[in-house]
């Protein structure tokens, strides 16, 4: 009984019909899921490959942008630093000269007016002096005329003209 | 245990139809056809659910491909690949759970463990070979691929090809018949009686699962011998 599943078309017929079938429906079925399923799925697939290879240019590329931009910042935090250190540089040196100028000039104006004093100093003298000499000129004048009203001797004379002239220097 | 076939004659031309085999085939067909479908409904760049699975298989058939012939060649065979393997494992898986008889008449059962299922597939597949071969190398490569290396080996290279078809079709059928049968006979086993069925739980289940392994290996090694001879037509290097 077993013996004849073992042969070809086991009950007396060769079945045939089912290689063609079987055929047909495999192509069928291969038609149909190459356009409802393989293609869509390939196509996706494929998609997402390219998708993959885009992200990986796309971070290539940034990463190298950052970079560029990290080297450029670098260079300008850098230049900031030299021109800072020469604005203070510049700003102290400002300052020095500015102070050796007040300096200089408050020295020229402390000699000025030392200067000024001094010619008032001597102006002043030379007002007394003057004055002075007007007093002696009219004492003089009035001792002579005191000697002409009393005609005094030498030594009265002399003993007057000294007390007037020890008068003139205790008033002035 | 030994059932009858549902033969049914066309039209007296002398083809012979199985319906069974027929009913079968069709189911197998309809089912790879929903998995591959609703697996590639919803499609998106980060695949989820069924995507992943149908992905899965398509990297699996890839590297089957891959590890023949390089992939510029290769890559026209995925979706054959694709379905011939889905096809044979879900022909494989069918008559597993149950087979159903009626009026004597076996129904529901593996379509691919009828020989001249497993046979018409090897068939179109060796036909495939050799419409690639000649396709793709031209006429004149592909005749000398029978006299090479040497002449005296053209009777062999003649029987190689008909040995390959033999073999990749009976490898299959005699596989998957043999599960069937012996799960038939357990299950007659089982329902003998009380102690027929106790005895018979285990094997059962163990052969179950050994038949699912042998279902999923077999559609594999279909798949990669298809891929073989393929390779063996289509590129130069040989």
């Amino acid at each position: 009984m077993l013996t004849s599943n073992f042969v070809l078309g086991q009950a007396g017929h060769f079945n045939g019909g089912d290689i063609i079938y079987q055929l047909f429906i495999f192509i069928v079925l291969l038609a149909l899921l190459k356009k409802f399923a393989w293609g869509p799925l390939m196509g996706i697939m494929k998609e997402r490959e390219a998708h993959v290879a885009n992200e990986i240019e796309a971070a290539e590329v940034s990463r190298k942008e950052a970079l560029k931009y990290l080297e450029e910042q670098r260079e300008i935090v850098k230049q900031s630093r030299t021109e800072a250190g020469q604005l203070i540089e510049n700003a102290k040196q400002q300052g020095e000269a500015q102070r050796e100028d007040i300096i200089n000039q408050a020295r020229a104006e402390a000699e000025r007016v030392k200067e000024s004093a001094k010619r008032e100093i001597v102006q002043e003298r030379e007002k007394a002096v003057a004055a002075l000499r007007e007093q002696v000129a009219s004492l003089s004048v009035m001792i002579a005329s005191k000697v002409i009203e009393k005609e005094l001797s030498q030594a009265d004379q002399e003993k007057l003209i000294n007390e007037y002239i020890q008068e003139a220097g205790e008033g002035k | 245990m030994n059932h009858e076939a549902p033969m049914w004659e066309f039209m007296e031309t002398g083809i012979h139809f199985n319906l069974s085999n027929v009913l079968m085939m069709t189911i197998a067909s309809l089912i790879v056809f929903i998995i591959a479908v609703t697996a590639t409904r919803k499609l998106a760049m980060k695949p989820t659910g069924m995507q992943n699975f149908i992905e899965w298989v398509m990297d699996f058939v890839k590297n089957i491909i891959n590890s023949n012939m390089d992939w510029r060649t290769g890559g026209q065979f995925l979706m054959l690949g694709m379905t011939l393997i889905l096809y044979v494992f879900v022909s494989n898986m069918l008559g597993l759970p149950f087979s159903i008889v009626i009026g004597g008449e076996l129904w529901w059962k593996s379509p691919t463990s009828d020989p001249a299922i497993t046979l018409a597939l090897a068939v179109m597949v060796l036909g495939l070979t050799h419409y690639y071969g000649i396709k793709m190398r031209g006429m004149k490569n592909y005749a000398k691929t029978y006299v090479q290396p040497m002449g005296f080996l053209f009777p062999l290279k003649i029987i190689e090809e008909l040995a390959n078809t033999l073999t990749l079709g009976l490898r299959l059928y005699g596989n998957i018949y043999a599960g069937e049968l012996l799960l038939t006979l357990l299950a007659g086993l089982g329902t003998s009686g009380a102690f027929g069925a106790i005895g018979a739980a285990i094997p059962m289940l163990a052969w179950e699962g050994f038949s699912v392994f042998v279902g999923s290996i077999q559609a594999f090694i279909f798949t990669m011998l298809t891929m073989v001879y393929l390779s063996h037509k289509v590129s130069d290097d040989h």
